[in-house]
């Protein structure tokens, strides 16, 4: 196939994948956006294929079942909690082939007579050294949202010098990399520094700040994708590859702005750092905490007018979302109000809440979003916190020295009476203290959330 | 085409690129964010074409063969793992439809005693 056939046909999937993310981004259109842009893809593929595919055709079928296969699995076997990391570690394996592309190209035209082209040297350096720092900050999220490593915040002094001092020796060995010393061992250490570089710029960030991390490092590998197709000389992925390079870092603006944080805090905040005092003078207030038991509770939800269920990532981790349901069933029976209060980033995502609940088969009516929620507090008689903890922790009202400070969060503490549902006094996975739990109008029910919801739907029976 | 006209065009569509990239999410709800980020992941596994063209080319040596053998394996598991998570946390989303209609707006207001 002519390279002029190739690129008209590349045309379609170009076509699918703006479309399919112009389709993402409306609830009612997104799941064909979604097969609208695997479409894209197959075409893309097929047309590669034709065009390359019959030197060692059996090596690139080989690749793809192991790759493909392996996605597949991993895809299909993971639990909807654990989602976030999924796209963390298929974002990181995507930035790697963009830094081994830019490896094999390197090495191809090295021993091509004439000095390599400049924008071509430029572009090799480039999606090298972007690609390796996506494919390690990706791997280090991954392990962090896995808990393979602590999630909390890792700090030491001078550690923004050290990472910028980093990043800049990776820069200037680029540059000389692009000026003539084309080198092979000068692009691996640019990779390794790259790759060095993503694990000490992601370690100090917290995990529930994550999915800002990851979108910023899939904006990443999209445009280190871009950059690969300036050394291929290929349309496909220079578009590709900046649609999502560009959507990516707007996706990253809008999620900081949902958690009202900016991206230069969120990523060199180090989140939870400023905790320990603050944490410290909550404690120093002397708040006793009060135990309830779930006949207690019950009760206080039976004979409510309204009760408000504010869902976190606890009752993700205990697949709890089916029994929620079946307990705001009875209490509806018993002609309580129910509804759900959904914090635009409750969980470790955002929608996350959302989506468990719709696996419930929540009615769409009853999830309120947060401006909604607020407004209906103070006539709630109940407000139900199942495990979640940073997005109604009421220090980010009212703590300037709380590093939430500042955070839209549900005002359940407006509520006659709060219930919350939690493992331990443990901190939340932010590690930031939560007053609320020492408010005298607050009861914690001590448990795995799906354990004391099945035993509150056992006591509700028996009223 | 000489090879500064092709990189000229090549910028050309790669500014267009940027701000279509910008344009076309630019009003998205926020519980579509994760959706949308897991869907742009799966886009970007558009570098297993590039990984293709490195592993089929003609006159490689053994460092081509572990390199573009290397990134076919790894963009594979980013296209088809990427719209795979896509498309799972999307199917949350069609059982809603039917729940809509019944219920009224807010309940209109509080129930009485």
């Amino acid at each position: 196939m002519s390279t002029n056939l190739a690129n008209l046909l590349y045309l379609i999937p170009i076509s699918a994948f703006i479309l399919a993310l112009h389709f993402l981004s409306d609830p009612a259109r997104a799941r064909r956006g979604n097969q609208i842009g695997a479409f894209g893809m197959l075409v893309a593929i097929v047309v590669t294929w034709v065009k390359v595919g019959a030197t060692s055709w059996w090596a690139i079928v080989i690749g793809m079942v192991i790759g493909g296969g392996f996605g597949a699995v991993a895809a299909r076997r993971v639990k909807m909690t654990a989602m976030p990391q999924m796209v963390a570690l298929f974002n990181g394996v995507g930035g790697g082939a963009a830094a081994l592309i830019a490896l094999a190209e390197l090495h191809r035209i090295l021993p091509e007579p004439g000095r390599p082209k400049i924008d071509i040297a430029l572009a090799i350096a480039l999606s090298g050294l972007i690609g390796a720092i996506s494919f390690s900050g990706s791997m280090v999220a991954f392990a962090k949202l896995q808990e393979l490593i602590r999630g909390r915040p890792i700090t030491y002094p001078g550690q923004k010098l050290v990472n910028l001092g980093l990043l800049a020796v990776c820069i200037a060995l680029s540059v000389v990399l692009v000026s003539g010393v084309q080198d092979e061992w000068l692009l691996w250490v640019v990779i390794g520094g790259g790759a060095f570089f993503g694990v000490l710029f992601v370690l100090p960030i917290g995990g529930a700040d994550m999915p800002v991390v990851i979108s910023l490092l899939n904006a990443f590998t999209g445009l280190a994708v871009a950059v690969s197709g300036f050394e291929l000389e290929n349309n496909v992925m220079i578009v590709a590859g900046m649609l999502v390079g560009a959507s990516g870092t707007l996706l990253t603006l809008l999620m900081g702005r949902a958690m009202n944080r900016s991206i230069a805090n969120v990523l060199f905040g180090a989140f939870g750092q400023v905790s320990a005092g603050a944490a410290a003078a909550a404690e120093s207030d002397g708040g006793t905490v009060r135990a309830a038991s779930a006949e207690d509770v019950a009760v206080m939800l039976a004979y409510a007018h309204k009760v408000v269920f504010v869902p976190g990532y606890g009752l993700a981790v205990a697949q709890a979302q089916h029994d929620v349901r079946q307990l705001a069933d009875l209490l509806e029976a018993k002609g309580v109000d129910v509804t759900y209060a959904i914090h635009p980033v409750a969980g470790r995502m955002p929608g996350h809440m959302n989506v468990l609940l719709a696996e419930a088969n929540v009615p769409y009516p009853q999830l309120k979003e947060m401006e909604d929620a607020n407004s209906e507090f103070t006539r709630t008689d109940v407000a139900l916190v199942v495990g979640a903890n940073d997005v109604v922790n009421p220090d980010a009202r009212n703590n300037e020295g709380s590093p939430i400070y500042g955070m839209p969060i549900l005002n359940v503490d407006q509520a006659q009476t709060v219930v919350v549902l939690k493992r331990s006094m443990n901190p939340g996975f932010a590690g930031i203290e939560n007053p609320l739990f020492y408010n005298p109008k607050t009861v914690m029910l001590f448990g795995d959330a799906k354990e004391s919801i099945d035993r509150l739907i056992e006591d509700v029976k028996g009223l | 085409m000489s090879h500064n006209t092709l990189l000229v065009f090549e910028l050309t569509i790669l500014v267009l690129a940027i701000f279509l990239g910008f344009e076309v999410i630019s009003k998205v709800p926020t519980l579509l964010h994760t959706p949308l980020m897991s869907g742009t992941n799966a886009i970007h596994g558009i570098v297993l074409v590039g990984a293709m063209i490195v592993l089929g080319a003609p006159n490689k040596d053994v460092f081509d063969w572990v390199v573009g053998f290397l990134a076919v394996v790894l963009g594979s598991a980013n296209v088809v793992g990427g719209f795979v998570v896509t498309d799972r946390m999307l199917e949350m989303f069609k059982k809603r439809e039917p729940a809509k209609a019944p219920d009224a707006r807010d309940g209109g207001g509080p129930p009485g005693e």
